[in-house]
């Protein structure tokens, strides 16, 4: 199997280590989730190069490999999706009935973006949300970063964006190839 | 035994064994329910749920397929509730398929046609917009609609279970899920042809015959596949008479329901431009149509004309029984004693120790119960794929340990024990390693004949390893392959497994090359035996004829081919051709005439292909499988056992009248049958000897995995599918002492030097090659160019 050490970070290594430590030898499929995750938290979207990586590494087919990654949601596998945060408004019924297609033209004019695009300065991605995200007695609602803001009007959000931006990110992004 | 239990379906009782499901046992009854996902060869995935039935008690149908039974159960499989959830499945499953059966390949033959006419509604509640899933490109061999695909994701187990490779995935959720490679990618499973017979729908459809023929069109013909000696049952489908799709038979024994992409992509070959259509007499170097009378008439009277020591008869191992037999028939019949078939062979030291043929050594599914396998000079998942299938069963389910002794490691789709890879002198001493602890394993006395070859070397730790897995296990068997065949010490390797077996109880096994290479044993295509093993005085030891390399070295005065093309399957192209251009007249019986036969030969009897003749194929475990012509061939062609019948006539030859094949096939039986008992079990009598040390760069010229006969070699998209058969391969830590980096960095061409020809060709970094070599597959059209398969070889920038 070819090896590919330096495709995946020492961090992204060693969370993954950390996570096959959890499960038996022979199960190290067990691990692909979180294997995608620390690829996430590190390059904000799934290469394919790092899929491929993750693969070698787990040794599993690579087409598992995809098969999971485009199975979830939470994974991107567009590089054009690599914002340092991510905005997704709920637009399944209750949202939609409470107004969130003002929420998200808000957003589209305050950012200057579409739903699907990431701001030019790679701060914002602004994913398309499909599905109901369990929130509906808080309608309208977003997630940024995995959090929940519920009850969402125009300022509100302005308020929250702004919060993520100024504060330099949540997920600290350094270059780290050790 | 699992218990057994009363069960009643559609109001039958039945008696079946607890547990089964219940597709299963109403299969085996023969009670139809219709299904998609599942296949009796692979895991149950109940995703269709185009099987549901009727049980008493269940709130709701079950799907059959994935329902075990119980004692006592009830089940309708056509009662109203059961209809009416099949009805409804069905419409479910037309949602998103196009409904473009009159363009679509798999019409006519399609199990969502079918299905849909049995068991479907005529009209459907979905009025909105279908899907549509952009095709995949995944290779020469598989053509992809898939949106057609209905998800069963049959495709996908059979990569899983059975290929041992996924290849195939579904990707995304939902309304989106796509089976695909996702990335781009060719299939490169030997087995990928599989899925187009598994697919119950046309998403996966054969790409080199897309769009040729609708299946209603065409006929369908049992028969043998013609390139590996697994005998796989396939069928031949033709349209107006030509070969146009081959598609995988059943015969659980043999190959179950797959075949190899090989047997079943090879039949292009078969139509190909160079097929000879009427005899031929090169007359003062120009070619001449003639008719069958004037070119029979012409080669018996060469034939007579010359010393019979001065022929030499050189046949294709994928010939039919009925052909070989009469070939060496009527050659000996004549006194021609100079006859062979082993054209890749070079060692023939201990021929006489053969038994009656190179027989697997046990039967084909008997490979599942072994628990140690020893592989010696052998690409077995090439070579022989649907014995790979089964080798891999055995690892799968009794845990088998498979260890090889090779020139190259091999990428296997299962776990082994260990492979022991070295330069093709070196495996020698490697298997020699091997023999030596098995003999102090077993204290046992070192054979005379191999004493020096033994002292020579050191057992070691892996061999000690691999000589105690083989006499631990339960079964265990040494199998020696085609790259041992083709090894310059091929009788030391022989004596060497023999020793082995011997001192660990292991079955000495052959993995045969070809569909009828045990065939032509049987039939006395070899210098030494006559038909039935038999060794009469005309053959006898100090009489024997001489073997391919002889025939080659001492040109002959006459050859006679049967379907040779000696620069792609003599061992070494460089001699082989220069052999021919010695030779006064060259016969040669064959489908094909590309340049270089009508270069060499001076008389060409056009023969019919493997698909257009009856005759008999026997297969590595000495199967007998006779087969029907399918196609029809071009008027002057004649299938090749009618040609050497009518010559056994014109060279007065008593006891040629054979009247059909099975005649021919039937006395060569019955002789066959005289023989007790076949065993491969020898005594090492001979001395056998260590390689010669050779320095500098060696070949490893393995046969390319679509190049072992003429038919392949002529199917276009198998080479399409297979560039790398064409390249010189060799590890990274080799080119960095050759200094071909920027060659390969730039891929450029390298020169290749054997003998007294210098050709270019492409390199592949291949780090599953051992230093010191390089492989460059035999067969091909560039090693057509170079000498012997193995031995120096230079390679320059
Ligand atoms: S391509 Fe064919 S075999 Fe594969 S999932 Fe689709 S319908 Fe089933
Ligand atoms: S509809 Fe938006 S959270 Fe449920
Ligand atoms: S055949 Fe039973 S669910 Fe598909």
């Amino acid at each position: 199997m070819a090896s590919t050490p330096n495709v995946l970070s020492k961090h992204e290594r060693d969370d993954i280590d950390h996570w096959l430590k959890r499960y038996p030898e022979d199960q190290s499929q067990s691990a692909l989730l979180a294997a995608l995750r620390a690829v996430m938290h590190e390059d904000h979207y799934l290469s394919i190069e790092k899929m491929d990586a993750v693969a070698d590494y787990l040794s599993l087919p690579k087409i598992t490999v995809y098969e999971v990654a485009s199975f979830y949601s939470m994974y991107e596998m567009d590089e054009k999706a690599a914002g340092k945060n991510t905005i997704a408004v709920c637009t399944n019924v209750s949202c939609m009935l409470n107004g969130s297609d003002k929420i998200v033209e808000h957003i589209e004019e305050k950012l200057g973006i579409k739903m699907g695009e990431t701001t030019p300065d790679g701060e914002f991605f602004f994913k398309i949300e499909e599905e109901c995200l369990a929130a509906c007695c808080g309608a309208p609602m977003m997630q940024v970063n995995h959090v929940y803001h519920e009850n969402l009007t125009p300022e509100k959000v302005d308020e929250i964006l702004e919060s993520v931006k100024t504060k330099p990110s949540l997920h600290k992004k350094e270059a780290n190839n050790g | 035994m699992s218990d057994m239990i009363k069960i009643t379906v559609d109001d039958k009782e039945l008696e079946v064994a607890a547990g089964t499901m219940l597709i299963e046992v109403t299969d085996a009854v023969g009670i139809h329910v219709p299904r998609f996902c599942y296949h009796k060869k692979l895991s149950v995935a109940a995703n269709c749920r185009m099987c549901l039935v009727e049980v008493e008690k269940a709130p709701k149908p079950m799907p059959a397929c994935a329902t075990p039974v119980n004692e006592g159960m009830k089940v309708w499989t056509r009662s109203e509730k059961a209809l009416s959830a099949q009805k409804d499945t069905m419409e479910f499953l037309l949602i998103n398929h196009p409904l473009d059966c009159p363009i679509c390949d798999q019409g006519g033959e399609c199990e969502l046609q079918d299905l849909s006419m049995g068991f479907g509604g005529s009209s459907s509640s979905y009025q909105e917009i279908k899907r549509v899933v952009v095709d995949k490109d995944i290779g020469e061999l598989v053509s992809t609609e898939m949106t057609r695909c209905i998800q069963c994701t049959r495709c996908i187990r059979f990569g899983e279970e059975i290929a041992g490779m996924r290849e195939l995935g579904a990707t995304g959720r939902g309304d989106r899920m796509e089976i695909g490679t996702f990335v781009e990618k060719s299939l490169s499973s030997e087995l990928s042809g599989n899925i187009i017979d598994i697919c119950p729908v046309g998403a996966l459809t054969a790409r080199p015959s897309r769009y040729n023929s609708r299946a209603w069109e065409m006929m369908q013909s049992p028969s043998i596949a013609p390139h590996d000696s697994v005998g796989s049952n396939v069928n031949l489908h033709t349209f107006k008479g030509n070969l146009v799709r081959v598609v995988a038979g059943e015969n659980e024994a043999i190959n179950e329901c797959w075949i190899s992409d090989r047997d079943r992509f090879s039949y292009q070959g078969v139509n190909a431009e160079d097929r000879v259509k009427s005899p031929m007499i090169k007359q003062n170097g120009i070619w001449k149509k003639v008719d069958w009378n004037e070119a029979l008439e012409s080669v018996a009277e060469k034939l007579k004309s010359v010393d019979p020591d001065d022929v030499g008869v050189l046949a294709s191992p994928q010939a039919t029984i009925e052909e070989l037999y009469l070939l060496q028939k009527s050659m000996r019949a004549i006194g021609v004693k100079n006859i062979d078939h082993r054209l890749r062979q070079t060692d023939f030291n201990d021929q006489e120790s053969m038994g009656l043929f190179p027989w697997l050594g046990m039967s084909i599914t008997d490979i599942e119960q072994q628990n140690a396998i020893l592989l010696v000079g052998s690409n077995v998942r090439k070579e022989q794929p649907l014995l790979n299938h089964r080798i891999r069963n055995a690892v799968i389910k009794n845990n088998a340990k498979v260890m090889t002794v090779n020139s190259f490691e091999i990428d296997f789709n299962y776990d082994v024990e260990s492979q022991n890879i070295s330069s093709p002198q070196e495996i020698v001493n490697t298997l020699a390693g091997i023999a030596k602890a098995s003999i102090s394993l077993s204290k046992a006395k070192v054979p005379a004949g191999l004493s020096d070859l033994l002292k020579s070397v050191r057992a070691n730790s892996d061999g000690k390893a691999i000589a105690e897995n083989l006499k631990n296990a339960e079964n265990s068997v040494v199998f020696l392959g085609g790259l041992s065949v083709q090894h310059p010490n091929y009788s030391t390797l022989r004596a060497l497994a023999a020793v082995i077996s011997e001192n660990t109880g292991a079955t000495l096994g052959y993995l045969a090359e070809s569909a009828n290479t045990v065939g032509a044993w049987l039939a006395g295509v070899v210098p030494h035996r006559e038909e039935a093993g038999i060794v009469s005085k005309n053959v006898s030891s100090s009489k024997a004829g001489k073997n391919t390399v002889e025939m080659i070295m001492n040109p002959s005065k006459v050859y006679v081919l049967l379907d040779v093309e000696p620069e792609f399957d003599c061992d070494d192209p460089q001699l082989a051709q220069q052999a021919m251009d010695a030779a006064e007249c060259v016969i040669s019986i064959s489908p094909f005439a590309d340049a270089n036969m009508l270069t060499n030969a001076d008389i060409i009897l056009p023969s019919a292909c493997y698909s257009e003749t009856s005759g008999t194929y026997v297969n590595a475990e000495g199967v007998w499988q006779s087969f029907r012509a399918a196609a029809k061939s071009s008027s002057d062609v004649r299938p090749a056992w009618k040609i050497l019948r009518v010559l056994g006539n014109k060279l007065g030859i008593d006891g040629f009248d054979y009247v059909s094949s099975t005649d021919v096939r039937d006395e060569l039986k019955v002789a066959c049958d005289t023989v007790s008992s076949v065993s491969n079990h020898f005594e090492i009598s001979g001395i056998y000897i260590a390689p010669e040390k050779q320095d500098g760069l060696q070949r490893i010229g393995a046969v390319a995995e679509f190049c072992g006969d003429s038919v392949q070699r002529r199917a276009t998209a198998l080479q399409k599918s297979a560039p790398e058969q064409e390249v010189v391969q060799l590890n990274s830590a080799e080119v960095q002492r050759l200094s071909l980096q920027d060659t390969v960095e730039n891929s450029s061409l390298v020169t290749v030097a054997q003998g007294n020809e210098k050709l270019s060709m492409p390199v592949l970094v291949n780090d599953l090659i051992p230093d010191g070599c390089v492989l460059i597959a035999s067969g091909t059209q560039s090693s057509s160019e170079l000498g012997s398969a193995f031995g120096n070889i230079e390679i320059t920038s």
